[in-house]
Order: structure tokens, then sequence, then C-alpha cells
């Protein structure tokens, strides 16, 4: 009898695993909700498939007169463009402060101490600031994103940045490279990486600011029309809204995963 | 020429004293090996003539000039480990130095330049046996490549002064050999004074030129660092005028090769 940690799954059986609990969690939510049904035909709490396809392909297809487009894609388009700023932002904000902090000793002394009091703020905390200071409209939502996630990522790279062996900035030096030089060649191209994989952490609290900056006031957007149809009870809605915010992450975090691997092929080298 | 004097260096730390009266003269084109018990200060001296740190007292001259007070391409180095840079392939590694130096904004080298550079930077990958390694990366290159690699990331620059800090340290015992075997001969051909640290004294008889062994030569057991190390002693290895007197031999014997080879028949002379 061996110890069960001397025990791998086979690939084929590793994948079937992980697609159980899926699997396993539908069931029971169908099981749940026929049984629902059979009590009461009008349940709204629990829907069934057919419901759920009626409304989906109805705000799918169905071009919504205000909005001059289906909703469902208009939400998407509008709370994906919100991540897209809010994310695009902080890792620009997050490589070049995150750089500076962790290489230059003077930035770092003078400014790190104020990153870190400022990722020790709740984002959620300050939204009324956001909106007395910057409106109801985008900005204070991209500036509420950023807010939440840059000073992380400006933390996470200015760490990756001191985490440079010594021995490969002195190199640098006796080869003659000036500050700026071990910026570009030395210090920016090893930190990149790491900016890729904190972008990749973030993208869950991301979400986060968008759905909850869209819950208060917007005009459209994921969040929006969740919380807008939260009144009606409407879970034909919101849980399929549920699944594809979870599916867009994923697919976020995917090509994020991708593109570390073919931007950065040497972080996953290994002698040949 | 490249001369180098430690003139009665102290390095501290707080109250402790690591080195203490530190006295050295080093001639040009000397192989100067420090050993000594771990934990002494072999590595800070190497560290003070790098200026990556600044003794408490004395001076560092390097041909007569004080050294500067950073690290500076007048002095090379290669450590045990880290000494390469990860993200760069092998060509680029050895490159980079040149790159700098020519290019001060963008760090990049163009057209002919570049194509000149590319071509010394792959005579000196051959020199240390990488070439058909170039567009590789260093995580895929064994330990004993990848100081290789260093080595010649370093020579490229022709620093006055090539600085080892147990460079083979952490090599399996053959690369460690024909690591040996290459830091002597490119010692020999590019004619550079070399400082290395080790703790391995076959190692440091077999390479230098002159062996400087650090310790604590002064002792109090109720306050240890109130004494540092300091040169405790110094042995000539191989004499210069033995080295002379070898390289006279090899250029008398290469002379009369080439006399032989100019004049192939000795008949022809009597026709």
């Amino acid at each position: 009898m061996r110890r069960i940690i001397n025990y791998p799954p086979s690939p084929g059986l590793a994948l079937l695993l992980g697609a159980a609990p899926f699997v396993a969690v539908g069931l029971a939510y169908l099981a749940a909700s026929d049984a629902r049904l059979a009590v009461d035909a009008a349940d709204k709490l629990m829907p069934g498939v057919s419901a759920f396809y009626a409304q989906m392909s109805r705000l799918m297809t169905r071009v919504d007169p205000v909005v001059g487009q289906p909703l469902f894609w208009f939400d998407t388009w509008c709370s994906l463009a919100r991540l897209l700023a809010g994310i695009g932002v902080s890792a620009l904000i997050g490589i070049v402060c995150g750089v500076l902090i962790g290489f230059i000793p003077w930035l770092r002394a003078a400014f790190e101490p104020m990153i870190f009091a400022l990722s020790l703020i709740p984002p959620l905390a300050v939204l009324p600031i956001l909106f007395i200071a910057f409106g109801l409209g985008e900005t204070s939502k991209l500036v509420l994103i950023v807010f939440g996630i840059a000073p992380f990522i400006v933390r996470d790279v200015a760490l990756a940045v001191t985490a440079i062996p010594r021995e490969q900035i002195i190199k640098a030096q006796t080869l003659g490279a000036s500050t700026w030089q071990m910026i570009v060649d030395v210090v920016l191209p090893q930190a990149l990486p790491r900016l890729i994989e904190s972008v990749r952490l973030s993208l869950g609290s991301a979400w986060l600011f968008v759905i909850a900056a869209e819950a208060i006031t917007a005009e459209g957007g994921l969040g929006y029309r969740i919380f807008l149809v939260r009144r009606y009870l409407a879970m034909d809605v919101i849980l399929p809204y549920v699944v594809w915010i979870t599916l867009l992450a994923f697919l976020l975090d995917f090509a994020l995963r991708k593109l570390s691997a073919a931007a950065f092929p040497w972080t996953r080298l290994r002698e040949a | 020429m490249t001369e180098i004097r430690f003139e009665k260096v102290w390095k501290e730390y707080g109250s402790s004293i690591v080195l203490e009266n530190v006295d050295l003269a080093l001639a040009d084109h000397e192989f100067l090996v420090v050993i000594g018990p771990s934990g002494v200060g072999k590595t800070t001296l190497l560290r003070l003539l790098l200026a990556q740190e600044r003794p408490t007292r004395g001076r560092i001259l390097l041909d007569g000039r004080e050294i500067a007070s950073e690290p500076t391409a007048d002095r090379g180095v290669v450590f045990q480990r880290y000494s390469v840079f990860p993200h760069k392939s092998v060509l680029a590694n050895v490159m980079l130095g040149p790159q700098w130096a020519g290019s001060p904004l963008v760090g990049r080298l163009f057209g002919a330049r570049k194509r000149a550079l590319r071509d010394q930077a792959m005579a000196l990958l051959d020199r240390v046996g990488l070439a058909e390694h170039a567009r590789k990366y260093p995580a895929q290159l064994s330990g004993g490549m990848q100081q290789r690699l260093a080595l010649a990331q370093a020579l490229i620059n022709k620093p006055k002064v090539l600085l080892l800090d147990e460079p083979f340290g952490a090599l399996d015992p053959g690369s460690r050999r024909s690591m040996h075997v290459l830091v002597r001969e490119l010692w020999e051909e590019q004619s550079m004074t070399i400082v290395m640290v080790t703790h391995d004294l076959m190692e440091a008889f077999h390479l230098g030129t002159r062996v400087v062994a650090i310790d604590k030569v002064r002792n109090d057991p109720q306050a240890p660092e109130r004494y540092g190390a300091t040169i405790a002693s110094d042995f000539c290895a191989k004499p210069r005028i033995v080295r002379d007197s070898f390289r006279f031999e090899a250029a008398r014997l290469r002379a009369a090769a080439e006399l032989a080879a100019k004049t192939p028949l000795l008949t022809r002379e009597k026709d």
C-alpha cells in the first residue's frame, strides 16, 4: 500500500476529475430547479434551461431601442472597456513607478511608505470621494479601478526589481552601463514578466471594482444589468451574466498567460 | 601597464573591524589569488577593489589614481553566480558592454558597427568554446558554460583588472579543470592583471603568480570583532624572472620555427 501522495492521476483522468465538480454543481442545480418548478411553475429563483435560453437569446439578439444594439453585447462592451482601461493605466503606472521605486534608493525611501499606505486604504471606502471629485461618469470608475489595483502592482513590481541579484547590477556597472541603460536593458526586461503576473492576480479585484462602480451608477455594463434586474428577481439574467463574467475573466487570464510565454521565453527555460 | 596599490586600508562595520591595515602593491600582469578561512574578509577585499564598498580608512590606487567610488568599466568581474543576464541570449550578453559604451541613449548599435561588434563577440565566444551556443539563453547552459560566458562578457570590454570572486566554487571538478586552463590562457594572451578570491589552496597555487593569505593575526577572545584580518602571508608562487625566462624561451622557439618555415629546403641556399 503506497502513500496517497504517491498516486498521481493520469492526464486524462485528471481532466475528468477537474470537470467532475462542475458537472456535479450543474446537475445539482438542475435537480433543485426541477423540484422547485414542479411545485410552482412560475418560480423565479431557480429558472430552468429553457427560461435561460429564452431570456438570453432575447438579450443577445433583440436590438434595444435606447442603446441601438442588443443589450448583452452593449453591457459586455461597456464593462470590458472600463476593465481594460483600468488595467492598462494601472499596468503603466505599475511598471514605471515599480521600476523607479525598486531601483533608485532615493525614490524608494521617498515613495515606498506612501505606496504601502495607499494599498492599505479600502478603495470602496473612498468611492464617494471619487464620485464627488470626478463626477458620476467614466472617470470616477477608471480612478476607482486604478486606485484599487495600481498600488498592489507597483509594490509587486518594485519587489521583483529588488529581487534581481545584486551581482547582476554590479556586473552591469563594470560593463559601463549608466542608470538609464541598466533600467532599459537589465531591470525592465526582468520586471515585465512579473508585471504580467501581478496583472493576472489583480484581474479579480479589477472586476470587483468594475461591478461595484457599475452597481452604483452607470448607463450600461454587466454589473449595472445584474443590479438593475435584481429588483425583479430575474435570476434568468443574473446567473448567465455571472457565468459570462467568469468566462471573460478566464479568457483574459489565459490571454495574459500566453502573452507572457510568447514574449518572455527565457522565464521558463531549463538546461537543455 | 596596470598597477594596484592598497594603502593602509581599513574596513569597519560599526564597531566590528573586518579588515585592518591592508597594505599591498601589485605589479602589472600578475595573477593574485587571495585565500583565507571563510568569513574572514576575502570577499570584502574584492568588493573594496570593485568599489562595491568603500574603505573606512586608507586608499586604493589603480595606476596611481584613486579608484572611482562606484564600479566602472576599468574593473571587470565574474562572480560565483548571477554574473550573466538571464533575459538575453549568449551573443547578446557578450555584446552588451560595447553597445552600452557606443550608444548611451538606446544601448544598441546599428549597421556596420553592429556587424563589427558581432564578429568580435563571436570570435570571443569561439575562444571560450561557446560559439555554437550563441543563440541560447544562459538558463540552457551548464554552470561551467555560464562562467565561460561571464568571462567573455567581461573581457570584451578589455578591463584593466579582472576580478574573480570564487568563480569556480559552484562547478564540478571536470569543468573546474577546464576553466583553470581557460583562465590561465586568457591571462597570458590578454596580458591583464587578475585578482581572484578562492578558498581552494590547490587552485590558488596552480593558477596564481602571487598568493596572499588573509587572516586575523591578532585575536581578543573577549571581543573578537575588535581586530580585523590583514595580510598574514604573501607568497611569490611563480616568480616573474622565471615567467619571463619561460616567455623568452617560447618566443625564441617560435622565432626559430618561423625561420625554419621561411627556408624550407636548406639545400636551396647552397645552389
